[in-house]
C-alpha cells in the first residue's frame, strides 16, 4: 500500500486514484476533467470524493464544489512547476478549503516539501523512490521563515504576518 | 547598514546546512545533474565552461569593510585571488570547486552574507541606486525598502519556482541610476499630495532576447501596501506567465501579450482579493529596518575645492571619479575597476583588502558596488580626498575614466560563460588600447559602452549609448553594434547600426562612430544627444566608411 507524508508523518494512504483498484465505498480521487465529464456518476460515489487538478486548472472554477470534496490533489509534474504553490494558497486562503490538500506528481521531491507545506499542503504523495526520511527531515529544515505560511512545519519565528 | 537579527542568522545558517546536504546527495549520485541544477542555481552556483561559478549576493550593493575583506579572503583561498563585480551589484567567483561551495557559503554566513537566489527562476538580488542616501535629489533612501523586499522574497514559499527569473530595482531619485526601467519590476520612490512615502510601480521591463521598457502599472502605491502589491503581481505572473517556452517566460511577455491595461486589471483584482491574506508591512517593521540606514555621524564641514592647486592627474581624478554629496564637506568617490589592461569589473583580493581598509579609515567602514561595475566610497571628507587618491592609485584603482568611453560594462563572455557566443574581454582590451589617450576620452565626454557576449544581455548592450553584442557566425566571433540606448531617466533601446563586424574591427568601428560624433556635435552636446538629434544614418555611413569586409 502506498504511503504518504501527512502532517510530518509517513502514514498508509487511505485514498485511491481513479484507475487504481477501488472497492465500492473507497475514498476516491478523480481528475477534474473526468469529474466534469461524468458528473452524475462521481457525485453519486459511495465513498469520500477528492478531485485532482493540473497546473493549468483555475481553482476558482471548483469553488462551488469544494464543500462537497474531502480532498484536492494538486499536480506537480516536475520540481520546476510552480503554479501549484499558488493553487494551494488560493484553495486554503481564498476559497477556505479545509479538507486534505495533497501534492502529487514527479515534482513532489524532498527539496520541495518545505515550500509545499508552507503553502498549505498537508499531504505529500512522494513519487516512488523518493527518500521519505529525507522528506521528513526537510520539513523541519528551517525553524524560521520570513513569510506568513501554514503552521505545519517547525517554524518558531517569522518576520511578516498576514 | 542592515544587521542580521537572530532570525536572519538562523535562516542563512539553515540554508547552508540544506545546501550542504543537497551537494552531498549530488556528489553521492542521489541527485542527477538535472535534479541538482535548480537547487544549486538558487544558491548562486553555475557549472560553467571551465569550472563552477559562484555568484555571491550583495544586497542593493552595500558592503561593510569586514564583508569585502571576507570576499577577498574567500577569493584567495577558494579561487584564484580575484572576483568579478556584476551589473546587478553582485560578485562572481569563477573558479571555486563544487565541493568547497558549502564551506564558502558557511564562511559568508559568518559575515551576514549569502548567495541565495542570485540565479534560478525566482526573485533575484534587489538592486538600488549606488548614490542612495547621499544624492541631493533623493526623495527617500531606497535601501530600507530593498532590504524589506529582500527578506520578503527570500525562499518565498509561493514564488520560488516562477516561470523565469525576476529582477526588482528600487530608486529613490528622479534620476534613475539603477536601470529600473529594464527590470521586471521597477520601483520609483514618490510622495503623494500629503507627503506620504510610496512608490510608482513599473512592470515588464527587461533586456535579453526581447528587450522592453517597463510600463507604469500604478502611479502611487502607499508604502504599507508594498508587499501585498508585489505579491499580487507575482501571483498573476506565477499563474499565467508562459512555462512552455523559455524565451517567452519573462513577465514582460505576459505584460505585452495582455497589454498593460488588462495586466493592470488582473493585478488590481488579485490585489483586492488577496490583500487580507498577503504579508503585511507594519510601520514598526519599516521603522526597525530604516533605523539601520540612518545618516552617518557626519561632521559639520564647509565645502571647498579639494583639487585647487593640485597636480593635473589629481584634478582629473577629482573631476571624473568623485561626485557631490548631500552633506557639505563630503564627496562620493568611485573606485574605478576599469583600469586599462584589466577586465571590466574584476578586482583582486589585494585590491579588495586595500579598499576594505581604506573604507574603514575614511568612509565609515562601508563600500558600495555600482550597476556600472565599479565600487564607491560614499562618504569621504573632502579634506581626505588627496590621500584617498594616492592610496587608490597605489592599487591601480584610480583610473580617472568614470563616465567616459572606457568605463564600459562587459559581461565575462566566452572566456568564462557557457552561454556566451563570443568573447567580451578581448574586445574590451582592444577598446582600452585604442582609446588610451585620456585627453581624447575627456573630449568625447559622457559615452556609455555596454557589451554582452550573447542575447541574454548580462552586459545590458541594448541600453548602452554604444551597445556591442557578440554573435556566433559559423564558429567565428562577430559583433553587432547598436547606438542610442540609454537606461537612466530617458530609457531607450539602441538601434542596430548595420551588419556585424569581425572581432578585429570592433574598436576601429567605434572610433569611426565617435569621430562622426565629433564632427556632428553641437557645442557641448553629449554623444547621446547628438544621436537623438541626427539619428542613425550619419553614424551608419561613417561606421562602415573604410570597412567593406562586413557581411
Amino acid at each position: 500500500m502506498r504511503r504518504i507524508l501527512r502532517r510530518r508523518e509517513m502514514v498508509a494512504d487511505d485514498w485511491i486514484h481513479l484507475g487504481e483498484e477501488a472497492a465500492d465505498g473507497a475514498a476516491l480521487i478523480v481528475p477534474l476533467a473526468e469529474l466534469r465529464k461524468d458528473a452524475g456518476r462521481w457525485w453519486q460515489w459511495s465513498g469520500r470524493l477528492g478531485v485532482r487538478i493540473t497546473p493549468i486548472d483555475r481553482v476558482e472554477e471548483i469553488a462551488e464544489e469544494l464543500p462537497r470534496l474531502d480532498l484536492v490533489a494538486v499536480e506537480f509534474p516536475s520540481p520546476s512547476e510552480g503554479r501549484g504553490y499558488s493553487q494551494g494558497r488560493l484553495l486554503r486562503e481564498r476559497l477556505g478549503f479545509r479538507g486534505e490538500l495533497r501534492a502529487v506528481g514527479a515534482g513532489v521531491r524532498q527539496d520541495q516539501v518545505f515550500l509545499l507545506a508552507r503553502c498549505g499542503f498537508d499531504a505529500l504523495e512522494l513519487p516512488e523512490g523518493e527518500d521519505a526520511d529525507g522528506a521528513c527531515r526537510a520539513l523541519q529544515r528551517y525553524d524560521v521563515a520570513y513569510q506568513p505560511g501554514s503552521p505545519q512545519t517547525a517554524i518558531r519565528r517569522q518576520r511578516f504576518f498576514a | 547598514m542592515y544587521e542580521y537579527d537572530q532570525l536572519d542568522q538562523a535562516f542563512v545558517d539553515q540554508r547552508v546546512a540544506e545546501f550542504r546536504d543537497q551537494t552531498r546527495r549530488y556528489v553521492a549520485g542521489q541527485l542527477s545533474e538535472d535534479e541538482f541544477r535548480p537547487l544549486r542555481l538558487r544558491n548562486g552556483l553555475y557549472l560553467q565552461r571551465h569550472a563552477p561559478m559562484l555568484r555571491i549576493a550583495i544586497p542593493y550593493g552595500l558592503l561593510a569593510s569586514r564583508q569585502l575583506a571576507k570576499l577577498a579572503d574567500i577569493a584567495r583561498r577558494y579561487d584564484r585571488g580575484f572576483g568579478h563585480f556584476t551589473t546587478r551589484q553582485n560578485l562572481q567567483l569563477n573558479w571555486p570547486n563544487l565541493t568547497d561551495v558549502p564551506d564558502i557559503l558557511a564562511e559568508l554566513a559568518t559575515v551576514q552574507m549569502h548567495a541565495i537566489q542570485t540565479s534560478g527562476n525566482c526573485v533575484r538580488n534587489v538592486t538600488a541606486d549606488h548614490l542612495a542616501g547621499i544624492a541631493r535629489d533623493e526623495i527617500d533612501d531606497p535601501r530600507p525598502y530593498c532590504e524589506i523586499i529582500r527578506q520578503w522574497a527570500t525562499l518565498h514559499p509561493e514564488f520560488t519556482y516562477l516561470p523565469r527569473k525576476f529582477k526588482i530595482a528600487v530608486t529613490g531619485s528622479p534620476q534613475d541610476r539603477a536601470a529600473s526601467e529594464v527590470h521586471d519590476i521597477g520601483l520609483h520612490m514618490a510622495r503623494d499630495a500629503q507627503g506620504n512615502i510610496g512608490f510608482t510601480v513599473l512592470v515588464g521591463g527587461g533586456l535579453g532576447r526581447a528587450p522592453m521598457i517597463g510600463q507604469v502599472i500604478r502611479d502611487f502605491l502607499p508604502l504599507a501596501d508594498l508587499l501585498s502589491y508585489l505579491e499580487a503581481i507575482l501571483r498573476v505572473y506565477n499563474r499565467h506567465g508562459r512555462r512552455d517556452n523559455l524565451n517567452k517566460a519573462r513577465i514582460k511577455i505576459l505584460v505585452k501579450t495582455l497589454g498593460i491595461e488588462r495586466f493592470r486589471e488582473q493585478v488590481e483584482a488579485e490585489w483586492q482579493l488577496g490583500r487580507a491574506s498577503a504579508a503585511r508591512l507594519p510601520a514598526e517593521e519599516v521603522a526597525r529596518v530604516r533605523s539601520f540606514f540612518r545618516p552617518q555621524p557626519y561632521l559639520a564641514l564647509e565645502d571647498f575645492d579639494a583639487s585647487a592647486g593640485r597636480e593635473p592627474a589629481f584634478q582629473a581624478w577629482y573631476r571624473y571619479n568623485t561626485r557631490p554629496h548631500r552633506m557639505s564637506g563630503y564627496r562620493a568617490v568611485f573606485v574605478s575597476l576599469k583600469a586599462h589592461g584589466q577586465n571590466p569589473g574584476d578586482m583582486s583580493s589585494e585590491q579588495m583588502e586595500a579598499v576594505a581598509a581604506l573604507a574603514e579609515r575614511v568612509s565609515f567602514g562601508l563600500i558600495r558596488t555600482t550597476h556600472n561595475q565599479n565600487l564607491l566610497l560614499a562618504d569621504v571628507r573632502q579634506s581626505e580626498l588627496y590621500e584617498v587618491w594616492l592610496e587608490l592609485a597605489r592599487h591601480q584603482l584610480a583610473m580617472p575614466n568614470i563616465g567616459t568611453l572606457t568605463d564600459m560594462i562587459a559581461c565575462p563572455g566566452l572566456d568564462f560563460c557557457s552561454l556566451a557566443n563570443a568573447g567580451t574581454l578581448g574586445v574590451a582590451k582592444q577598446i582600452q588600447e585604442r582609446f588610451d589617450n585620456l585627453d581624447y576620452l575627456y573630449d568625447l565626454g559622457d559615452i556609455e559602452i555596454k557589451m554582452s557576449g550573447c542575447m541574454n544581455a548580462c552586459g545590458h548592450h541594448h541600453v548602452g549609448h554604444i551597445g556591442i553584442l557578440g554573435v556566433d557566425k559559423h564558429g567565428e566571433e562577430w559583433y553587432q553594434i547598436t547606438l542610442g540606448g540609454s537606461a537612466n531617466g530617458f530609457t531607450a533601446l539602441g538601434e542596430v547600426i548595420g551588419p556585424s563586424v569581425p572581432k578585429t574591427q570592433v574598436a576601429a568601428t567605434i572610433e569611426r562612430i565617435v569621430e562622426a560624433y565629433r564632427t556632428l556635435r553641437a557645442e557641448g552636446e553629449r554623444f547621446i544627444d547628438t544621436f537623438r538629434r541626427v539619428g542613425l544614418a550619419p553614424f551608419r555611413e561613417s561606421a562602415y566608411a573604410t570597412h567593406s569586409a562586413a557581411a
